[in-house]
């Protein structure tokens, strides 16, 4: 069982829940996803309208353990902020950081990451890094305290799958004992089951579900992915040649030209 | 005097944070909130003066990814 800071986790798919329908799809998507975690925000509430609590009141019904995240945040200051906010509303010292540096691809400014994730740790925070594959940012994460790492597949809501099947490869290898999550980018289930091929421990998304036509059958097509991905990478691949090799016996075929 | 409650402009004569929450429809509410960038724990809303031009940003739990 897949273990991120002491505490085991239920399953390796993080749910978003972002952009969904309706809340009754987004219900019935989170218990066909088998999800264990779901990342949440924080944004302005209303004194009238008072939407967040109701949200609020239907996140806690779906039995999850909560990420919130510091996402829109551009600055060290603003994410900090954002994740003292959050560890008071939400009860938790998990928090899913993001500090954007450009708006096209919503890359991490991972020289902000850094800094936030060290004034973060030394707080007592729980960090979950959203990053690049940089095997260098990843190194100064785990000495500014973080115990796990959640590199991009492709930009935040892209749909584009594994960008950068070298470089995740990579980080993979590099380190072997560190729980790597798949946070981004995803857009189809086969694209998870190759994250899960290639060795990472758990995936987060969000759009490819919510934006599907039947979100709750693409959360239970991901959970699916999911299990097969994994149960791959444990029966340990064979390793891709470049050249045919048969597959039936060469001894023994008849002489029949 | 005028205070700013998550960029709204809003009259308001009362002297703490915790003053103008109740006033402005956040009682019982689960929210998180921050004066001026910074972030002010709920515990110390009643002792935190509000003056006039405080800007004051209260958020609640939301949809995320």
């Amino acid at each position: 069982m897949l273990s991120v800071y002491g505490t085991e986790l239920s399953s390796r798919l993080m749910l978003g829940t972002a952009q969904y329908p309706s809340p009754a799809i987004l219900a019935d998507a989170f218990a066909k996803s088998n999800a264990g975690i779901a990342t949440v925000s924080l944004r302005r509430e209303s004194g009238q309208d008072r939407a967040g609590q109701d949200f609020w009141s239907l996140i806690q019904s779906l039995g999850v353990q909560i990420l919130p995240n510091t996402a829109g945040c551009h600055t060290v200051k603003e994410a900090v902020t954002t994740a003292h906010m959050a560890r008071e509303v939400f009860g938790t010292k998990w928090i899913k950081l993001e500090v954007i540096g450009e708006e096209d691809t919503l890359q991490p400014d991972v020289f902000g990451l850094v800094e936030a994730a060290r004034i973060l740790s030394e707080d007592g925070f729980q960090v979950f890094p959203y990053t690049t594959e940089d095997l260098v940012v990843a190194d100064r994460l785990l000495n500014a305290g973080c115990e796990v790492l959640m590199p991009w597949g492709a930009p935040i809501g892209s749909g584009l799958g594994l960008n950068n099947t070298f470089g995740l490869r990579a980080m993979r290898a590099h380190f072997p004992d560190v729980p790597l999550v798949i946070d981004a980018g995803l857009g189809l289930p086969s694209q998870a089951a190759q994250a899960m091929e290639m060795g990472f421990d758990a995936v987060l998304l969000n759009t490819a579900v919510a934006k599907a036509g039947s979100p709750a059958d693409m959360a239970h097509a991901f959970a699916l992915a999911l299990e097969a991905g994994r149960a791959a990478y444990l029966a340990d691949p064979m390793e891709p040649r470049d050249m045919a090799a048969p597959s039936s016996p060469v001894i023994g075929k008849a002489f029949l030209s | 005097m005028t205070i700013l409650i998550n960029g709204k402009a809003t009259p308001f004569d009362g002297a703490t944070l915790a003053d103008a929450l109740n006033a402005n429809g956040y009682a019982d509410t689960v929210v998180a909130t921050a004066v001026n960038g910074t972030f002010v724990p709920a515990d110390a809303r009643s002792d935190f003066a509000i003056k006039a031009g405080d800007q004051i940003e209260v958020l609640a739990p939301m949809q995320g990814g």
